[in-house]
């Protein structure tokens, strides 16, 4: 309890006797980070699949085992931080619908079991197929388990692949804007908190989910082609920057017009919230989310789509902003996260947040919750290698 | 400065309310939905449907209704954890709000503010407002938090998971996370006593008798006297909580 000894020393104006504590801490900042970041993987993935853009056809598996990747991780910040985490899973058995939150388990098992592993699943059930039977030994036996003994190759049951997967993406595109709107309602709900509740949060959360999406996979892309030591393709890299930049710009406009709309509207909560943006949040939205996530990344983007210089050049720029954007976009969510907790619901002060250094609330505790998805993308990538799938027709 | 109040006799308020809401009920087929819309009626007018009213112009700040609650209720003593406290507002003549609540005003209060810039001040009481159409009870996951037949709002702390979605959704800041168990906690109005017909131990204690509660259906009992003789404001009505908690003499600064 020392911090909020700490913290109580640190009150600026007046809040709530009970206000001191955050209670949602750094984990919650990770959770729709993480959703967010699933969400416009998948999205990107469904264009080449849903919307036949071929040109992005390098990324598609990539960014689907990515989605699965950091969905696998998404659940585990959040149920770490719970009070009681071992009661988690009342959460599933006696959901209270009237609450935003009730839903959450369902649409992360939907997401995962629905649409990513079916998804995945049909995309390389051919391959696991043939791959069962050219690796040896354990590799071999993982991979017949994995094709739940379907092992049928001929062209119809393929052809049948392809059609359900396709399937599966149509149904999975609206499923990721409903899992990532739906983590933006959970904020956007909450009528107690002026910063949260508006109508356009899991707008803005969707759109913010996808820029992130699409700078992690492009980020991902670059740096897989440079392990493995192959050459990127430069216009699947330009196509994906070109999404990136018009999902940028509809994300720049929305959170403006979400600004625009407080200021003019100066409802009885401005005063406080000019206050922690002009104050404790300064760094954070101006600077870290405004310039260097989004302007920079967005003027840059907006000048290649007129004028290309050279590949080498533009693959660096590609690479910085890609990586600009997602610190961006987690700044984002700290400050919806953080920011509106920071402030008290008297509208008369502010309490502070530190971040620890150890503990589960810690900042080492947040690394390792980053760079988990990280390591079980290398697994996956290891186990359904993209760039080894059989693009042919096998010779049977 | 020196807000106007609203007059609104309370009567002609729930009149309009319940036409409203006639009105909306029959014009559409709404019912059936209510898991959505989340309206918690009152169910039965022959049952107690409590209801609490604070009179602040009785209240003199000694703090002993946040003390007695922290004893009777074994409420972490940190000064963190409050299910009943006492703010003191001072409103300075250039219209400044100093709003201060030293330890929940169990230690009692002093004045900051030299008497010379002192435009008014006055204690408000804060509590839990069980709130008819709580947004605490609306956002639990698993309905751990609930409403008793009485319009109390309780918690079930062997059902909680400690999510803390209540705590972000209460507008008055009345939840904390006990510290031991990890689990949200809240004001009972008691409900242990008031069971046995008992009254709030914060009740019980108040010197000045600033603090009432009581049985809202009761006709001519202590709160429709109240809410009769006295033009009173629940705290943040445009938030639609649906508060039980009347104030009397609540000044517009007060949130
Ligand atoms: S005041 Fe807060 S804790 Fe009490 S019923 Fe209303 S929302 Fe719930
Ligand atoms: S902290 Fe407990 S009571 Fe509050 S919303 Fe979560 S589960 Fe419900």
């Amino acid at each position: 309890m020392e911090h909020l000894y700490e913290m109580l020393s640190k009150v600026d104006g007046y809040i709530y006797s009970n206000e001191i504590e955050l209670h949602w801490g750094i984990l919650i900042v990770l959770y729709p980070y993480i959703t967010g970041l699933v969400a416009g993987a998948f999205i990107l993935a469904s264009l080449e699949r849903v919307f036949k853009v071929k040109v992005l056809r390098p990324t598609y598996q990539l960014a689907l085992l990515t989605a699965l990747a950091f969905l696998i991780v998404a659940v585990m910040p959040l149920v770490s931080h719970l009070g009681k985490p071992f009661r988690f899973y009342e959460i599933m058995i006696t959901p209270h619908f009237s609450s935003a939150m009730a839903i959450f388990g369902f649409v992360y098992l939907w997401y995962l079991m629905v649409v990513l592993l079916l998804e995945i699943w049909f995309d390389y059930r051919r391959d696991m197929v043939l791959w069962s039977k050219e690796k040896k030994g354990f590799k071999s036996r993982l991979y017949k388990i994995l094709t739940l003994g379907v092992n049928d190759l001929s062209p119809k049951t393929v052809a049948w692949d392809d059609k359900l997967g396709y399937f599966i993406t149509v149904i999975g595109i609206p499923s990721a804007f409903l899992l990532h709107g739906y983590v933006g309602f959970i904020f956007g709900s909450v009528k107690a908190n002026p910063w949260w509740s508006t109508v356009l949060m899991p707008v803005i959360f969707l759109f913010s989910a996808m820029v992130s999406g699409i700078a992690l996979v492009m980020f991902l892309y670059m740096a897989v082609s440079w392990i493995r030591k192959v050459k990127i393709d430069m216009p699947c890299l330009d196509e994906v920057g070109k999404y990136l930049f018009y999902v940028l710009v509809l994300d720049f406009t929305l959170e403006s017009l979400d600004q625009i709309h407080r200021i003019y509207e100066a409802e009885e909560s401005f005063e406080i919230l000019d206050l922690l943006v002009n104050g404790k949040l300064n760094y954070t939205l101006f600077i870290f989310q405004g310039l260097l996530g989004t302007l920079i990344p967005l003027i840059t983007l907006g000048i290649f789509r007129i004028y290309k210089p050279k590949p080498k050049i533009r693959k660096a720029f590609y690479l910085i902003i890609s990586l600009l954007i997602l610190m961006g976009i987690f700044f984002m969510r700290w400050n919806v996260v953080i920011g509106g907790q920071l402030f008290s619901k008297s509208f008369l002060g502010f309490t502070s947040f530190k971040l620890g250094l150890i503990g589960s609330e810690g900042f080492l505790m947040t690394i390792f919750w980053l760079v988990l998805p990280f390591l079980i993308l290398a697994f996956i990538l290891w186990l359904l290698p993209p760039w080894k799938k059989h693009e042919e027709e096998p010779a049977s | 400065m020196g807000s106007k109040r609203i007059n609104n006799s309370r009567r002609s308020f729930i009149k309009k309310t319940a036409a409203l809401t006639g009105t909306i009920l029959a014009s559409s087929s709404l019912k059936p939905f209510n898991a959505i819309l989340f309206a918690t009626e009152q169910s039965d007018e022959s049952k107690p449907w409590y209801g609490i009213g604070i009179d602040i112009e009785k209240c003199i700040g000694c703090g002993n209704c946040a003390k007695a609650c922290k004893e009777e209720n074994n409420v972490p003593k940190e000064p963190f954890y409050f299910r009943n406290w006492v703010e003191q507002y001072t409103i300075k003549n250039d219209g400044e709000i100093v709003v201060e609540s030293p330890n929940g005003g169990i230690d009692g209060f002093t004045q900051s503010v030299p008497d010379e810039e002192i435009f008014k001040t006055f204690f408000v009481p804060k509590m839990c407002n069980h709130c008819a159409k709580s947004p605490c009870t609306q956002v639990c996951p698993v309905g751990a938090t609930f409403e008793s037949p009485e319009g109390i709002a309780l918690m079930d702390e062997n059902y909680c998971i400690g999510c803390r979605y209540c705590i972000q959704a209460c507008p008055y800041g009345c939840r904390y996370i006990h510290p031991d168990k990890g689990t949200a906690d809240k004001c009972t109005l008691c409900y242990h006593r008031i069971k046995k017909g008992l009254k709030p131990a914060c009740f019980e204690v108040c010197p000045t008798g600033a603090r009432i509660f009581g049985d809202l259906n009761e006709k001519d009992g202590v709160m429709h006297n109240f809410l009769k003789n006295h033009n009173c404001m629940v705290l943040k009505p445009n938030l639609n909580t649906g508060s039980k908690l009347y104030y009397n003499g609540l000044s517009a600064e007060v949130r």
